[in-house]
């Protein structure tokens, strides 16, 4: 099966109710399997420079890297290493990128993005991510966060200093521990899933889970996954409604079928 | 910065910046906040601070630590909390407050930590069954134990009215549907479906899937989220409906 018959995607960007510039971009290669979400921060249009280096780089990269010839005579657990492999070399190298720019450019000083990136392939689901942009999953209609934070708030939580339902009530929940592009060198951390028949992945910047809980994420993923145009449109709608106080940006990847690769033909006779 | 000001019987007796991580409360002179009074215990409670957080915890004291009249064993604090050891009152107040809605959006910061501790995440082969959070397990050990925080949001903004919709035909006719959750659908799935979505500025209708529109006062409302006004007819799947607000 085809990943673009396979995978529906959607996407969304909103400056929000109060910000007048959009720090958040969105890169899709649907043919591909690539969703590449980030949220740029640094003064003037240093953030959304930073964001959209770090998005175009990495999905401009990994659709070079990820191709037939690199994935020849692979077996699935290698054809996962090499996700991680590769999407880590492209992350680092947008590091790389947005750190010597901010080196060259004075009015980029101290930029830098948070990102998360997605890899479908296979039937599964490659993530890399760095601060606090999120990969949900909403699965046999329960909502479950995938990737965890890079933040001060959640090693508190870890930390059992605050409690989990009280997050919303911290006040250090802008600072984040881990970035693209501040450092010289950086990594995002790297996991993979398995892939689902009917599984919806929202990927979606801070500006989202910020406004609108879980629970009310989850509700309109269920109530609207029929029609994922409207579900985006309703959720950046929930965020702004709710005072819309940064920018929220937000991808729906939904799995219609599997897309497992036909196993290679067996050796033995 | 943030500080805490002690007060008995309406008279302020000390106030002490939070300035450092651990600020201790207790009857023991080692105390940073003494409280000269038996109700109080050697050890009472400490009051954590990291950045802008501060949390207040009980140290098994003996007639326990109240927060804004509720006995708390742990207690991230608000700005005007008022926190009772014995008969002592202890304000909790932030200085420099920003408007409050739009401080918890205050500009991201990033803190680094210099060990390479938080770099150590490398590449990992997937886990091969499909195991739910799986990654927590990849995760740097300071991070392995609790599960990811649901930053739950700001309290849901809901309209000023409430509104429902009469059915006027078909097998439920003369029903009243109430509006009253954030998205209600409508509809035959895979045929015709509509949501009604309530939000701060008033009601709407939207298309959700099938080749067929809803339709608001005889016309089609297209793909666009339509406002309904009081009285407002729509059909939906061949079913007819009216739209009231409650008065």
């Amino acid at each position: 099966m085809a990943l673009i018959e396979a995978l529906r995607m959607a996407s969304l960007s909103d400056p929000g109710m109060v910000r007048d510039l959009n720090e958040d971009c969105i890169e899709l290669r649907p043919e591909l399997g690539i969703a590449v979400l980030a949220d740029g921060m640094g003064g003037y249009n240093a953030g959304e420079v930073a964001s959209g280096m770090a998005v175009t780089l990495i999905a401009n990269g990994l659709s070079e890297a990820w191709n037939e010839d690199a994935l020849q005579g692979l077996d699935r657990p290698a054809v996962i290493e090499l996700s991680h492999k590769l999407l880590q070399q492209q992350v680092m190298g947008a590091n790389a990128a947005i750190f010597e720019a901010a080196r060259q450019e004075n009015s980029f000083e101290g930029m830098g993005t948070t990102l998360v990136a997605c890899l479908f392939h296979d039937d599964f689901v490659t993530v890399g991510h760095a601060g606090d942009s999120r990969l949900y999953r909403l699965r046999d209609d329960v909502l479950e966060q995938i990737t965890r934070d890079h933040s001060l708030l959640q090693e508190q939580i870890d930390s059992g200093m605050i409690k989990k339902e009280d997050a919303h009530l911290s006040n250090n929940r802008n600072f984040i521990t881990r970035a693209i592009g501040v450092a010289a060198e950086e990594q995002a951390e790297i996991h993979t899933y398995d892939v689902l028949e009917g599984d919806i992945y929202l990927l979606c910047t801070d500006g989202l889970f910020g406004m609108v809980s879980d629970e009310e994420i989850q509700i309109t993923l269920q109530t609207l996954k029929a029609n994922l145009e409207l579900a985006a449109d309703q959720l950046i709608q929930a965020a702004n409604d709710a005072g819309g106080s940064d920018n929220v940006s937000l991808v729906l990847v939904r799995v219609m079928k599997s897309f497992a690769q036909p196993s290679s033909a067996p050796l033995v006779q | 910065m943030a500080k805490l000001i002690l007060s008995f019987d309406g008279a302020m007796l000390k106030t002490v910046e939070l300035n450092k991580e651990r600020v201790t409360i207790g009857r023991r002179p080692d105390n940073d906040i003494q409280v000269d009074n038996l109700a109080v215990s050697g050890q009472h409670a400490v009051v954590t601070t990291v950045l802008n957080d501060s949390v207040i915890e009980d140290m098994h004291s003996t007639n326990g630590t109240m927060v804004n009249g509720s006995l708390v064993q742990k207690h991230l604090l608000q700005h005007g909390d008022t926190i009772e050891i014995g008969k002592h009152l202890i304000k909790y107040v932030v200085e420099n407050t920003v408007a409050a809605p739009y401080q918890d959006f205050a500009k991201t910061m990033v803190i680094r930590k210099p060990d390479a501790g938080m770099m150590a995440a490398a590449a990992h082969p997937a886990p091969a069954a499909p195991a739910p959070m799986q990654a927590a397990s990849a995760v740097p050990a300071a991070h392995a134990p609790a599960p990811a925080a649901p930053a739950a949001a700001a309290a849901a903004a809901t309209p000023a009215r409430e509104a429902g919709l009469q059915i006027l035909t078909g097998a439920n006719a003369g029903r009243v549907l109430e509006l009253n959750k954030s998205l209600t659908t409508l509809g035959k799935a895979g045929h015709q479906v509509a949501v009604f979505t309530r939000r701060p500025v008033g009601f709407f209708v939207t298309h959700v899937e099938g080749d067929v529109f809803p339709l608001v006062n005889g016309a089609p409302i297209g793909t666009q989220a339509h406002q309904l006004n009081d009285q407002d007819t729509i059909e939906i799947a061949g079913t007819k409906m009216s739209f009231f607000y409650k008065t």
